[in-house]
């Protein structure tokens, strides 16, 4: 299982919930996962061209992606934050 | 075609009031008169941080939709079905159909909402931006994007990618026909007004007379910005649109848009974002106009707020400002943030990018504040409650 962290701007989703656990090969499966029990998080973080969104950001066991298809290994940690995003 | 039944003002008298639902940039409110509209009580905030665009009421079923975003996180669709006590997200909000190579459009933000026409029950339309055309036929559940306009061969034409406004390029409203659900128009910020009889699935511009004047061409076929239109209620036929370079009238079956903002006073100009119709007279219409010159301050001209009101089919126009500050006023009322109601004595509603809220319930004889310091105001939508 994947860890997944969730800012507070998605805790609305996950009934307050600051890490949750995915399943999934990639960013992208995981997320999806995640859609499933918690319907609707997937969209506000990742377009529908499947690119994740201007003002947030993801990082893989500490590195930042820009790519949702890269891999999570098992028991890998994923954060999401909401960055940047003006007054 | 026949012309729509028209709700006796009895009826209308016996609405209990109105509730005014407010978007702002930082979340919703909502304002319910008392049946008298002179005292307001104020709910909210509702969603509080989130953008939002346009909060409108189905009055087939009560549904109310919000076009929510926030600055971190997409677009989506909040739904309530018990008059904004619970609210639920809407299961597929409007998106664009995903390209393989990942470099398709994307909603940045829902922009208008509206119910379909009275023959379809759960039918609504969405605007958004990038300029795409969106329905759903569950009452706003599920949205699908329509292909009539959105994968038109023209589209890219009518809405260049590097076009629009500072929020982006714009559908900026979908206005249905009310004796014919396959009649429709829609207004963009970058290609104007577009006509379909086919319910979407095939558009062509109607803009013939109205200026661009940001354009090599300034009478181009297609290419202007159309700010707002507006069907009169008693004569669908009757097409008001608040244009980017002024104020136009369109009767149809003509195609050509008269400007009637000429008869504005020179010193104000026909310069705005929105206008309003009259609930049961053809000739009357409402504008809020705003300081077009130089660099486009976009306030009221001269820091006088007012609304000009023609009652002769714009051949000429009144100014209506009691009540509202006499210097020192610079308002700006957005595209959806201007409204009406039905009752014997129309009551209008503004909401500014200050914060404040006003209204008038003896069709702008006399203005009264009724709520400031709200967040930057989106849009303002008048709900009789009967």
């Amino acid at each position: 299982m994947i860890t997944v962290h969730i800012p507070q701007q998605l805790r609305s989703y996950t009934a307050g919930a600051t890490q949750v656990q995915a399943r999934g090969r990639t960013v992208d499966e995981a997320l999806t996962h995640l859609n499933d029990r918690f319907p609707g998080i997937r969209f506000r973080v990742i377009d529908e061209q499947g690119r994740i969104r201007e003002h947030m950001r993801v990082f893989v066991d500490g590195e930042r992606v820009r790519d949702v298809g890269v891999s999570v290994i098992a028991r890998g940690e994923v954060h999401i934050f909401g960055a940047l995003s003006g007054g | 075609m026949p012309k729509p039944k028209k709700t006796s003002a009895k009826k209308r008298a016996a609405a209990k009031g109105v509730t005014l639902l407010v978007g702002t940039r930082k979340g919703a409110w909502f304002f319910h008169s008392d049946a008298a509209r002179k005292t307001w009580k104020m709910d909210g905030p509702h969603f509080l941080g989130q953008v939002v665009n346009h909060l409108v009421h189905d009055p087939r079923s009560g549904t109310l939709l919000m076009a929510a975003k926030t600055g971190h996180l997409g677009p989506t669709i909040f739904r309530s079905t018990d008059k904004g006590k619970t609210w639920k997200e809407a299961a597929a909000p409007p998106a664009f159909p995903a390209v393989t190579d990942g470099q398709g459009r994307a909603v940045s933000h829902t922009f208008w909402l509206t119910p379909g026409h009275a023959s379809e029950p759960g039918v609504w339309w969405a605007g958004t931006s990038p300029p795409g055309l969106f329905v759903s036929t569950d009452d706003g559940v599920s949205w699908a994007s329509v292909p009539g306009f959105n994968e038109h061969e023209m589209y890219l034409k009518w809405c260049p990618p590097d076009g629009g406004t500072p929020d982006g390029a714009l559908l900026n409203q979908i206005l249905i026909d009310p004796r014919d659900a396959k009649h429709m128009y829609i207004a963009t910020s970058t290609g104007g007004v577009f006509e379909s009889k086919d319910r979407a699935r095939s558009w062509r511009p109607l803009n013939k007379n109205v200026e661009a004047n940001f354009n090599p061409d300034p009478y181009p076929e297609f290419g202007q910005d159309a700010h707002y239109i507006a069907l009169a209620s008693t004569n669908p036929d009757r097409l008001w649109q608040q244009n980017h370079c002024g104020i136009y009238r369109l009767d149809r079956p003509g195609e050509k848009w008269e400007r009637i903002g000429n008869a504005m006073p020179k010193t104000v100009g026909d310069i705005g974002f929105t206008i309003l119709d009259h609930p049961r007279d053809e000739n009357t219409a409402w504008v809020f106009p705003m300081d077009g010159t130089d660099v486009w301050p976009r306030t009221s001209p001269e820091g006088k707020p007012a609304v000009y009101r023609t009652r002769d089919a714009g051949k000429t126009w009144e100014r209506q400002d009691k009540g509202f500050p006499k210097k020192q006023g610079w308002f700006t009322v957005k595209r959806q943030a201007f409204c009406r109601d039905a009752m014997k004595a129309t009551g209008l509603y503004l909401g500014t990018t200050g914060g404040e809220v006003w209204a008038s319930t003896n069709e702008g004889g006399r203005f009264t504040q009724i709520a400031r310091h709200l967040p930057e105001i989106y849009s303002v939508v008048a709900v009789e409650r009967v």
